[in-house]
This record gives structure tokens, C-alpha cells and sequence, in this order.
């Protein structure tokens, strides 16, 4: 008996002395790639300042970096510098670059318990599918997105179309888009069917022709690529179809910072693009609009998008325990949900959906579950070792077919030349 | 041009009406920025003489980034810049237009290096000395590379050259010493191309990109440019009203600047003799 | 002065200027040559030397070709006409008419506004559809084009850009120039009858070599370094078709972080620049400088 009060005694002090040891003075940066200023890193300074509330001894320091491609660049710079921020949101598909670089820990070598595994058990599936690789676990997913179909229900009454039916094939899509396309006397569109942007970074919706077309770009180690498969060369044809044989889509490449203000000025009728665009849609279409999942070839499919949570490996084991609580806690499921409803990004886990605040938002806003709901068809993003070098060739590719340079067979064939010879050293 | 024949009659209007064209042409673009600023986001793209005015776009502008903070790092960076370069080039120019010192001609053909081999194309391993002398990420960073200007000490050279050599005897003979007579002689003749020179090396480094944007990652370091494009890169697609908001308040201070000294602008440039 | 101070105080007026030239322009151009010899250090692999593989890569790049070639397009489409621009509109100014202060203006603003900034207005610009070129070439029943996004009008499109950027900021200095030629010369031509385009042709564009000669060194450097207007409008796209060579340095070296290509290609770009400075040195001085 008391020996047992003394085991226990010890026990508790042992804890205490644990969590004064965690409590003295653990600070964490956290990189956060958004520009500064504006309305979400207000959130984020107020989930810090809750999470210090609840974990005293802990500092979480934000530190707003820019763009996705500027926090890289940082982290990167700091890593090699020695001094990394302790946690960062970085792009899901930066993972191979970052364990290439040798920068990040695996995060289920630091949140080993029964309850992490769990945690890590809770997201949705197809958001691991770019957290994953040889069989662990390296970024937490966060702020994730896919790609959607919005299309102007004015625009579906005009043309004769059930305005509350969105295509769900592609034939349909096409099918109603060479209805929703108008011509002036000469034969110059006024309207497009629909718009399907190809600047800058095209690959990523290109990923979902090739996903509904039931075939994949790239293996799970990231260090093969399949661009020249029949079924990818398939693909990229119909989307240049789109635009060169049928003449439902403007032809060339259509940029993407501008397709959701040609959708708000009616000249197109349907846009493939990011859910994150949810918000900025709703504040200014002036008009009735739809979001639906992407249209279904032999399949439905859409790639995800967005950033994950990745801890680096040049801090102390105490930060990086610092950092996984701040990581669990900040993906809670209400937290999750709030921050979905907040951002318009996809709430991370199921249960996030089933919160009370996420069903009353959904409640008054369908539209917010379409892309939780295509996510059961999901794919990773197009992710390889020297990913942007990966990408650069397949975006060079595809802009080659869709401009008519090239045949689509031809512009795939020459990405995945490219894309072998890069890639040919890191299959060891 | 000061053509022979005074020109009247339809060809002169002509001319005229030429050159208004070209002029509303060129200006196009800023009339589209203030347009666009000052109406609600859905005329970004029509143009209805009813559209009603609104300040909307520079409040969201405003608080949507930290351009306070981008405005002080660049007023820190250009005042940096041209005090380096005025004071070195000075130093630099003197020397080369009144000492015939050891090696001065070759010395000079390298310095004109820099006119062709601009720190722009050099980006690469500029970084990697920032990276060495770790200062990434600062503002000395963005403007190192720049401070010594072959342009401004050429600019000196050449002006500092036709002062009579009278004068600076006159004056050492007063017991002035060699930066004395710099300061007292030199300089204040030189005034008009210091004026030439300072207003194209602010507008030059106001405007300036490519650099800074690979050298800066934190607000607390990016000049306007970089910061503006960071805000107006987003995933969710081009506002334009707020990026011409954003466009008229950071360039807002060199167009002012522009219109107050217009005129000097022009006759320094003349004065300057720079040809 | 004893002849030996006279060598202390020159290089110490020197020095500054001499130590931060050497830091950041002659040392960084010797040690491009160096690195584009060796192999980009990875994480367990650092850099080792690699003799010319860097540019047996490059040589094999089909994007670099593509860059460089582009590069010359551009060159030629910007200098010749903002040149002649520039000479048009200084000439325009020069003399008295009804609103000379805001013409001037108009034909300078361009300078002082930032390039990034500016290229997103372009941007609307060449929207289709609703962009304002659009909206012009609709009124007068042209058919809609994809202004940047088909590759036969991209680089065209950049072109203008600059041109528009360029144009205003060598006026000022043929503006400088032409206010420097005496008004007698232009009375003396008048008295003899002779006509305008004489005059011009025989008397003011000979004044005006220096300064033309000014303005093309920089047009020609210009054609080299800048890529703001890339970065934001076009990245490169479609298909490369916008790259130019500094984009694309700017692209390996910081997007793909491949430090020792990088260099390689910037050999190129100081190789060509190099050349054009020689060039410029042996012909054109002598042009120059017989008035």
C-alpha cells in the first residue's frame, strides 16, 4: 500500500517534472504560407493563442511566409542554415522533396502512442495518400482541396437545361457544354461551354481527366511516372477535344487567374477549379450557381490539392513532441470543421462533418459537401522525387497538345522522356 | 525636333492628333487603374459611366496585406541604396577624374564592366554570397549588389572632368584638403547630375523584382514589389479592383514625385549630359 | 602632391567602390565559370566536379534552345521599336502643342510604374473576351483570340509590354538631346529651303548618335534582364514559348534549385553579353565619334 502511494507519488512527480520540462520555455515557429494580413492569419493567430491557453509552457510562433513556393524556398534555406522552424504547412506534394533534402521526421516516429496511431487513423484516406510513402507517415494533412465542377444555372435555363443537374459524364459534359456555347452571326463564341484552365500548373487538373479515365501518373515511392500510357494519351485528348474539335472551350492555354471572373461575367457556362475558390465564388457571382463533383469517364475522380502539417527534423525531440500536440489539437474535429467552415478548405477527418457546427453550415450551404463527398474518389497529386522538374515537364507537355503543337501522343511520350530521365536516379 | 519650316494647316493637326493617340495609348493602362480602383469589383471589366465611386478597394487592399510595413522596408531600401552609391560613386569618380593613379585605365575599363554585367543576370551566385555572409532575407541583402554603380561613377567621372582644374587649385591653395575641396568644389557643381542620377536610382530600385524576390522571405524585409505580388498571386484568381488599389498606393510616391519634379527631371537629365 | 600619395589617395577614394565591384560583379562572374564545373550538392552527396556535363545537359535542353531563341525574338522585336518610339515621341514633345506638359507625362509614366504591378493590368488587358483588347478588336468585328495563351501571339503580346515599358524612359534622354541642338542650325536649314525630313535625316539623327547609341546599349541590356513582366503574365507558358533566358536561370536556380545548371546557363548569358560589349566597343565607338 505504501509502497504503492510512493510509486505513485513518483509517478506523478516524474509526470510533473515531465511536463515542467516540456513547459519550460518549448517554443515552436511555425511556418504558415499565406501572405500577411487578411482574414486567415487572424485565425491562425487565434488558434496559437488558444492552443498556449490550454498547453501552458508551450509557445506556437506563427511566422506568415507567402506562397506555398516562398515557405518552401524558406524552410529549405532555414534547414540548411540550421536553424528550421520547428513545424510548418507546406504543399502535400512537397514531401519527397522535403525527405530528400532530409528535413523532416517521420511524424509517427514522434507521435508513437496508441492514441496517435488512432489520431492518424481519423483523416480522410485519400488525403494519406499524399502523406504516405514506404510505409510512413510524414505530414499531417491541413488545409486540403480538390478539384470541382461549378457551372451558372441562369446560363442552364437559357440553353434548355434542367438548371439543377450538373453533367455527371463526360459525355454529358460535352453534351451540354455545345449546347451552352453561343455564336455570333460569324461563327466567334460570345459563351463557352465550359473552361478547364491550363496556366501555370495544368498537371493538377489534367490529373482529374486522367483519374476519371481510370489510370494514374505516377507510382506510390514517387519515382516512376506513367504519361505515356494509352489511357493518360487518351485523356489529354479529350480535353483538347474540348477545345480544338468540338470548340466548346476557348482553345490554347486558359489562364487561371482569370477563370473564375469569366465565369462571373457569363462567358463561360461551367469551370473545372480548386474548392477553395467556394468563398470568393459565392461573394461574387451575381447569378444562380452550382458545385458538383467532376464529371465521371470510366470513373469518377479528382486529385487533392493543398498542404499538410510536416515536423523538421533539426529541433529538439521536445519541440517536435511540442509541435505533434500542437498538430493533434489544432486537427481536432472541431477545429477542423471550424476552419473548413472558415477557409473554405475541405475538413480533413469524417468526423469534422459530424460536428454540430459543420451540419448547420452544411445545412445552409450544400455546396460546401460536394468535395468532401468526391473525395471517396480521390487521388494523391502528382508528387515525385524533383517534383518540380517532374511537373515542369508535364505542364510543358500538356500545354504543347493543348496549344497544337503536339499530338497529345506525341506531348506525353517527349513529358515522359524527360520525366524518366530525371527521375532514373533516384530508383535505387 | 526644331524643323526649318513652321508647320500650320492640317498636317500640323495631324501631328497633334497623333500624338494625343499615342499618348492615350500609353496611358492607358494607369486610366484603367484608377478606374478600376475606385469602382466596385463587378466594373473591373465594364465600363458604365454610372458606376458609383468607392475607397472599398484601397481599404481591402490595405488591410489585406502589411503594405505599411512593405512601404517602410522599401523607403529603407532605396534611401540605403543611393546614399551608397552617392557617397561611393562620388569617392570612385573623383578618383578617376583628378588622380592619375597607378593602373587608373584598366581599372576604369573594369569598373565598366558593370554597365554590360548588371547584378541582375547575376543572380545565382549573388545568392550564394548572401547565403555565405548570411544576411539572406534582409534588406542590405537586396541592395549590396547595387551600391557600387559603374553608371554613377561614369555619370561623376565624366561631369567631375569638366570642372576646371582652376577651381580645385584655387581652393587647395586655401589649405583645403583633397576630400575638402570634393565636398566644397566638386559636389555642389555637380548638383544637377546628382539630382538625375538619384531619381532614376529611386525609380530603378522602387520598381526593382527580381532580386528581391529571390533574396526575401518575411515581411520583415520584402519591398513593395515582392509583397505586392505575393498578395496578388493567390490561388483564388485575379481580383483586379484590389490589385489596381494596391498598384496606384505603392506607386502612388514616385508618381507624385514624378509630376512635382517633372520639369527638373527633364533638364537634369539634359544638364546631366547624359547621351 | 608627391607622385607616391597621388597613387595611396587615388586607390583609397577607390576602394569602397572597388571592393564591393569586385564582391559582387567580377568575383560572382568568375565563380559562375567555376560552379557550372560542378555537380549541385544534394544532401549526402556534395558537390564534385563534373568537368562539362552541365553543359552537355544544356546542350541537350531542348528548353534552353527554346529560351534562347526566344530571347532573340524578343531582342529584336523591342529594341528597334522602342527605339523608334522613343525618337518619335521626343521628336512629338519637343515642340509647342496644345498639351505638351501631359503628353510628356503620358508617354513617361510607364517608367516609374512597377513592372510586376503593371503586367497584371496587361493581364486584363489580353484577357479574351471582355479584356479591353478584346472589347476593341470585337467593335470593329475581329474574331476573339487567346491573346496569351496561343503560342503565335505570347511572346508578341510580352513584346509590347516592354516596348510600352521601355519606350517612355529613352524619350527622356533623345528629349534631352534634341533640346541640346541649337535653334540656329534649324534656322540656317530653314533659310537654305531645305525640307523637313532633310534636315532631320542630315542634321538632327547624326547629333543624335550618342545618344542613340546610349539608348541601344541599354535596350540591348534591357532585352537581357528583363523578365518581371514573364514572371507574372505568362511563367514561361504556353509551352515555353515566353521563356526567356533569364526566366529560365531564374526557374532552375530557384524553383528547381539547381545551383551548378544554373550557372551553366548563366555563362551563356554573360558570354553573350560579353560579346555585345566587345562588339559594341570595336563598331559602333567609331561610328560615334567622327562629329
Amino acid at each position: 500500500m505504501l509502497l504503492r502511494r510512493i510509486a505513485q507519488g513518483c509517478a506523478a512527480l516524474a509526470a510533473a517534472g515531465a511536463m515542467a520540462a516540456a513547459t519550460a520555455q518549448t517554443e515552436i515557429s511555425f511556418y504558415y504560407p499565406v501572405a500577411v494580413g487578411g482574414p486567415i492569419t487572424k485565425i491562425i493567430d487565434g488558434l496559437a493563442a488558444d492552443f498556449e491557453k490550454e498547453n501552458p509552457g508551450i509557445k506556437v510562433k506563427p511566422i506568415y511566409a507567402g506562397t506555398y513556393q516562398e515557405t518552401i524556398v524558406k524552410a529549405l534555406t532555414a534547414h540548411k542554415a540550421g536553424d528550421p522552424p520547428v513545424t510548418s504547412v507546406l504543399l502535400s506534394t512537397d514531401m519527397f522533396t522535403l525527405i530528400d533534402e532530409d528535413a523532416i521526421v517521420p511524424i509517427d516516429s514522434v507521435a508513437s502512442a496508441a492514441e496517435d496511431k488512432a489520431w492518424l487513423k481519423s483523416f480522410f484516406p485519400a488525403f494519406m495518400l499524399n502523406s504516405q510513402t514506404g510505409g510512413k507517415t510524414w505530414g499531417v494533412p491541413f488545409q486540403r482541396s480538390t478539384v470541382v465542377l461549378y457551372w451558372n444555372k441562369e446560363l442552364f435555363k437559357e440553353a434548355g437545361l434542367d438548371p439543377n443537374k450538373p453533367p455527371a459524364t463526360w459525355n454529358e459534359m460535352l453534351a451540354y457544354a455545345q449546347k451552352l456555347t453561343k455564336r455570333d452571326a460569324s461563327g466567334n463564341a460570345t459563351q463557352w461551354g465550359i473552361q478547364v484552365p491550363s496556366s501555370g500548373f495544368p498537371y493538377w487538373l489534367f490529373q482529374g481527366f486522367t483519374t476519371q479515365n481510370g489510370v494514374e501518373l505516377m507510382n506510390a515511392a514517387g519515382d516512376t511516372t506513367y504519361f505515356d500510357k494509352p489511357e493518360v494519351i487518351e485523356a489529354l485528348q479529350f480535353w483538347v477535344d474540348l477545345g480544338r474539335k468540338h470548340r466548346v472551350m476557348p482553345q490554347g492555354v486558359v489562364e487561371w487567374g482569370t477563370t473564375p471572373r469569366d465565369f462571373f461575367e457569363r462567358k463561360i457556362a461551367m469551370m473545372w477549379t480548386t474548392t477553395g475558390n467556394l468563398t470568393n465564388v459565392k461573394n461574387n457571382a451575381k447569378f444562380d450557381f452550382g458545385v458538383a463533383m467532376l464529371p465521371a469517364g470510366k470513373r469518377r475522380g479528382s486529385p487533392t490539392g493543398g498542404g499538410n502539417f510536416y515536423v523538421f527534423k533539426k529541433s529538439s525531440p521536445a519541440q517536435q513532441q511540442a509541435a505533434v500536440r500542437f498538430i493533434r489539437w489544432i486537427t481536432s474535429p472541431e477545429r477542423a470543421a471550424q476552419w473548413g467552415i472558415d477557409t473554405g478548405y475541405v475538413a480533413v477527418r469524417p468526423d469534422a462533418w459530424e460536428t454540430p457546427a459543420m451540419k448547420k453550415y452544411v445545412a445552409g450551404f450544400p455546396a460546401a459537401a460536394v468535395a468532401r463527398d468526391q473525395l471517396q474518389y480521390a487521388v494523391a497529386e502528382l508528387s515525385t522525387h524533383e517534383n518540380q522538374r517532374v511537373t515542369k515537364a508535364l505542364n510543358d507537355g500538356l500545354q504543347a497538345a493543348l496549344t497544337g503543337a503536339k499530338t497529345p501522343a506525341q506531348a506525353m511520350q517527349d513529358a515522359q522522356r524527360e520525366a524518366e530521365r530525371i527521375l532514373k536516379p533516384y530508383r535505387r | 525636333m526644331n524643323g526649318p519650316q513652321e508647320r500650320h494647316g492640317p498636317a500640323c493637326a495631324l501631328e497633334t492628333g497623333g500624338a494625343w493617340l499615342l499618348a492615350l495609348l500609353w496611358i492607358s493602362p494607369l486610366a484603367y487603374a484608377l478606374w478600376t480602383a475606385f469602382h466596385p469589383a463587378e466594373f473591373s471589366v465594364r465600363f458604365a459611366l454610372d458606376a458609383p465611386l468607392t475607397l472599398q478597394n484601397f481599404a481591402n487592399a490595405w488591410n489585406a496585406a502589411p503594405f505599411a510595413r512593405y512601404f517602410v522596408n522599401t523607403v529603407a531600401l532605396v534611401t540605403m541604396v543611393l546614399a551608397a552609391q552617392l557617397v561611393i560613386g562620388t569617392l570612385a569618380a573623383y578618383a578617376f577624374a583628378r588622380y592619375a593613379f597607378f593602373g587608373r585605365e584598366v581599372v576604369f575599363v573594369l569598373v565598366l564592366v558593370q554597365l554590360m554585367i548588371m547584378p541582375d543576370v547575376l543572380i545565382v551566385e549573388n545568392y550564394r554570397t548572401m547565403s555565405a555572409l548570411g544576411i539572406l532575407d534582409s534588406i542590405p541583402a537586396i541592395g549590396l549588389p547595387y551600391m557600387a554603380s559603374a553608371f554613377g561613377i561614369f555619370l561623376l567621372r565624366q561631369t567631375f572632368k569638366t570642372i576646371p582644374r582652376e577651381l580645385d587649385e584655387a581652393a587647395r591653395v586655401e589649405g583645403a584638403g583633397a576630400l575638402q575641396v570634393l565636398w566644397k568644389v566638386y559636389v555642389p557643381l555637380a548638383r544637377p547630375v546628382y539630382v538625375a542620377y538619384g531619381l532614376v536610382s529611386v525609380s530603378y530600385h522602387w520598381n526593382n523584382f527580381l532580386w528581391p524576390i529571390i533574396v526575401t522571405n518575411t515581411v520583415g524585409s520584402r519591398p513593395l514589389t515582392v509583397g505586392l505580388q505575393v498578395f496578388s498571386s493567390t490561388d483564388q484568381g485575379i481580383d483586379w479592383s484590389i490589385i489596381t488599389a494596391a498598384t496606384l498606393m505603392t506607386s502612388a510616391p514616385l508618381l507624385v514625385a514624378f509630376l512635382l519634379f517633372q520639369r527638373q527631371f527633364v533638364q537634369s537629365f539634359m544638364r546631366a549630359g547624359i547621351r | 602632391m608627391s607622385r607616391f600619395s597621388v597613387h595611396i589617395h587615388g586607390w583609397l577614394l577607390l576602394l569602397p567602390a572597388a571592393v564591393l565591384l569586385v564582391a559582387f560583379t567580377h568575383f560572382p562572374a568568375a565563380a559562375t565559370l567555376y560552379h557550372s564545373f560542378f555537380s549541385t550538392p544534394k544532401p549526402g552527396r556534395s558537390a564534385v566536379y563534373v568537368g562539362l556535363d552541365n553543359y552537355r545537359a544544356m546542350f541537350d535542353d531542348p528548353v534552353f534552345w527554346q529560351s534562347l531563341a526566344n530571347n532573340v525574338w524578343f531582342a529584336l522585336g523591342t529594341i528597334p521599336a522602342s527605339i523608334g518610339l522613343a525618337l518619335l515621341m521626343a521628336v512629338l514633345v519637343n515642340r509647342k502643342l496644345a498639351g505638351r506638359g501631359f503628353l510628356r507625362l503620358a508617354y513617361f509614366t510607364p517608367t516609374i510604374l512597377p513592372m510586376i504591378a503593371v503586367a497584371n493590368i496587361w493581364l486584363f488587358f489580353y484577357t479574351p473576351q471582355y479584356g479591353l483588347l478584346e472589347q476593341l478588336t470585337g467593335l470593329l468585328g475581329l474574331p476573339s483570340h487567346n491573346w496569351l495563351g496561343s503560342r503565335d501571339t505570347a511572346l508578341a503580346c510580352v513584346i509590347v509590354v516592354t516596348i510600352w515599358k521601355e519606350a517612355g524612359f529613352f524619350m527622356i534622354f533623345y528629349l534631352a538631346a534634341l533640346q541640346g541642338i541649337a535653334p540656329s542650325l534649324a534656322e540656317a536649314a530653314a533659310i537654305e529651303g531645305a525640307s523637313r525630313w532633310y534636315f532631320f535625316r542630315r542634321v538632327t539623327w547624326p547629333l543624335l548618335a550618342p545618344t542613340t547609341l546610349f539608348v541601344l546599349v541599354n535596350a540591348v541590356i534591357n532585352s537581357f534582364r528583363l523578365v518581371d513582366h514573364i514572371i507574372v503574365m505568362t511563367r514561361g507558358g504556353p509551352d515555353n514559348v515566353t521563356s526567356l533566358l533569364l526566366f529560365y536561370i531564374y526557374e532552375v536556380g530557384f524553383k528547381f534549385w539547381d545551383l551548378a545548371y544554373a550557372a551553366a546557363l548563366t555563362m551563356v548569358l554573360l558570354a553573350i553579353l560579353a560579346a555585345l560589349a566587345i562588339g559594341q566597343f570595336v563598331f559602333l565607338e567609331r561610328r560615334v565619334h567622327y562629329q
